[in-house]
């Protein structure tokens, strides 16, 4: 019923930044730390988020982004999301997500914080 | 509250099968739209529908695997607010005893799900759960 989501990723040593496009549910979700892990072992440590492709996301979903946002503390590490749409963005600080991720309103903003 | 007229009524009823959830939210959107409601509003109760109908998919064990959503626009002359209910005929849980989930407990522990009602209760203005042996209504509503 509902496509499957697409993820692609620009590397940018150390950083990388993962597009989104699609519903954000368990197997995009799962879709998502898959590539997140594999960055990280290939030493990316700051991760980028870009969900500009991603109108609904479900808690299941959320709750693999907490996986990976817990791997990256565990490697100190940095997880950061931009493009949120504003309800996505509510959602996060609902969960509290914010004081573990930054959320960026956009791309060109993250990565000049996120490289300095 | 002044008592309201519906203006309109959608009922649904969906199999426990995935992403049902989205044939929930996209009725949800129809309605919203119809009511002028912002767009971000709109987003809001379509993740609530979502996250209503994924509750209901993974805890109710419900033996008839069907889940019951009932869209209903009140308001007087104009739409005023929209409620929806979903029903399940599952074995029910009790609201008191659930714990508040918090982000610092979910990074330390091994699953990190169980956020579903917060985030409800969180997007929309009034969330109303009834639960027992013979199902859950949980009952929801968005003002425009």
């Amino acid at each position: 019923m509902t496509e499957m989501l697409k993820v692609t990723v620009d590397r940018r040593h150390p950083m990388a930044v993962i597009y989104t496009e699609g519903y954000i549910n368990n197997q995009g979700g799962e879709e998502i730390a898959r590539v997140a892990y594999d960055l990280i072992d290939d030493d990316h440590k700051v991760l980028l988020l870009n969900l500009q492709g991603t109108k609904i996301v479900n808690s299941i979903g959320i709750s693999i982004l907490i996986e990976i946002i817990e791997k990256m503390l565990e490697i100190d590490g940095r997880l950061a999301f931009c493009n949120l749409t504003p309800t996505i963005e509510k959602t996060f600080h609902i969960m509290g997500l914010a004081q573990y991720a930054k959320i960026y309103p956009d791309e060109g903003v993250a990565i000049g914080e996120l490289s300095g | 509250m002044a008592s309201s007229a519906v203006l309109r009524e959608v009922t649904l009823t969906l199999p426990m099968l995935p992403d049902m959830e989205i044939a929930a939210s996209k009725t949800a959107t129809a309605l919203a739209e119809f009511m002028e409601m912002s767009s971000d509003k709109i987003d809001e109760v379509r993740m609530a529908v979502v996250e209503a109908c994924i509750n209901s998919f993974e805890h109710s064990q419900a033996d008839d695997r069907k889940v019951e959503i009932q869209f209903v626009v009140l308001g007087n002359e104009e739409p005023e607010r929209l409620q929806i209910t979903i029903r399940d005929s599952g074995v029910g849980f009790t609201p008191e005893n659930l714990v508040k989930p918090t982000i610092e407990d979910k990074l330390k522990a091994a699953s990190k799900r169980g956020w579903g009602l917060t985030i409800i209760k969180g997007l929309m203005d009034e969330v109303d759960i009834h639960s027992g042996p013979s199902g859950t209504t949980v009952v929801m509503s968005k003002l425009r």
